[in-house]
């Protein structure tokens, strides 16, 4: 007979590895199945400030405990799976990976969490790691002296913009919209940055050079003018989107593809949950993950217990 | 001196990297940090150790100044992102990436070079 896994979660971030912790911890045979890195954007992240009861650490050393808790509770994980189908509408739901693979449970947890959001225009994929960056910390400093671009207008863009004054030359900050969605405080930082200039109301089009990053083109929305800018490198700060395109037709979902859910995390499919960044909610935080994934587990361990 | 807290073995020295890809067809080193960029490679080097039993997989720290001799190689000539991965087949770079790397493109890489 084929091992059936009480729980199966999607996605190893804040949120699936909570969940995992309390699953697992609940006597729930637990499996984590994650297409992406083992703790998600909190590794993508230098230091949290803001998790209660840890004054400072690093994003990648609290995903490592989160990973140790909850593997020591017994819940197993494979993380860089590449995973073909879901079959979740049946009583007992199944995940088959590109290996031929097939993994049951009586519930599924989706957390897949949510990707940098690229700006998918000519030159992206031949410059990347060549003058494009989507992280200050990895790669500011090969940048000393130069000429830098940052596209964004939310806090990260704007934090990040300052950040890169330490290293670059001249910084310019590239953005759509004739304001910023930043905090004021972030705002007003990087406009006091000497450093730092702004072109507003303008996107970039192409990414031109030859064998590095050279320059960009931009375009002003207002009036369609085209223009080029000699830049060294450009980071891109421009939000994510959820990881949800392979549910989609699967489980509810809003028009911004992130899956509705209710306050237990119980989505429109009977055993199957949901949490942290794929969800429709107001505030993604790793606090936030983490209590979504803690509900999304204590609710399947209800499912499956009532059955 | 270790620098990186992974499972991958980490090389310390130049002369450590030279005789490692001198006594062994097929190596790859993942060159970089504890950073957002690397942690993934480096995790997903780990999950391939089994997979590819004929390549010896490794860390090396991109701070470190023993990891000059990768950070100067001519094929990481215009690298500007984080890790600089390096395939070694017969003691000579076969492929160098820059920046994070997902599953698909290093096994594209592992099976085109070093198999």
């Amino acid at each position: 007979m084929e091992k059936i896994y009480d729980v199966i979660i999607l996605g190893a971030g804040a949120a699936g590895l909570s969940a995992g912790i309390y699953t697992s911890r609940g006597k729930l045979d637990t499996l984590i199945l994650s297409e992406g890195v083992t703790g998600g954007q909190m590794v993508l992240t230098n230091e949290i400030a803001n998790y209660p009861g840890v004054e400072m650490i690093k994003g990648y050393e609290l995903a490592d405990i989160m990973k140790r808790q909850a593997k020591s509770f017994g819940c197993t994980l494979k993380a860089n799976v590449k995973i073909v189908d879901y079959r979740l509408t049946e009583e007992i739901k199944e995940v088959e990976l590109e290996d031929g693979r097939v993994f049951r449970a009586k519930a599924v947890i989706l957390t897949p969490g949510g990707k940098p959001r690229s700006l998918n225009i000519t030159g992206e994929k031949e410059f990347e790691g060549r003058g494009i960056s989507y992280c200050a910390t990895c790669d500011a400093d090969f940048f000393r002296d130069k000429r830098l671009i940052v596209v964004g207008g939310g806090n990260s863009a704007l934090e990040e913009a300052v950040t890169l004054t330490h290293f670059a030359s001249q910084v310019t900050i590239v953005h759509q919209f004739d304001h910023f969605q930043a905090f004021a405080y972030a705002v007003e930082e990087a406009s006091r940055n000497p450093k730092i200039s702004f072109i507003m109301e303008s996107e970039l089009r192409a990414y031109e050079g030859n064998g590095t990053l050279q320059r960009v083109q931009i375009e002003h929305l207002k009036t369609g003018e085209l223009t080029h800018l000699d830049t060294d490198g450009v980071f891109v700060f421009i939000g994510y989107i959820p990881n949800t395109a392979a549910f989609k037709g699967l489980v509810a979902m809003n028009e911004r593809s992130e899956i509705v859910v209710d306050e237990t995390m119980k989505t429109n499919l009977p055993g199957v949950f949901a949490a942290g960044d794929c969800v429709a909610k107001r505030y993604r935080q790793v606090t936030t993950a983490v209590s979504d994934g803690t509900i999304a587990a204590l609710s399947a361990i209800e499912y499956i217990r009532s059955k | 001196m270790k620098y990186l807290r992974t499972n991958i073995q980490e090389i310390e020295t130049a002369a450590e990297l030279q005789k490692i890809i001198n006594e062994n067809e097929n190596v790859m080193v993942c060159c970089g940090r504890m950073g957002p960029m690397c942690i993934p490679v480096y995790e997903i080097m780990e999950e391939l150790e089994e997979e590819y039993d004929n390549v010896k997989f490794y860390s090396m720290a991109f701070d470190s100044p023993e990891s000059n001799v990768i950070r100067s190689a001519p094929e990481c000539r215009g690298f500007m992102g984080l890790p600089f991965t390096m395939y070694y087949k017969d003691g000579k770079v076969a492929k160098a990436t820059t920046s994070i790397q997902s599953m698909p493109q290093v096994k594209a890489n592992l099976d085109e070079y070093l198999s």
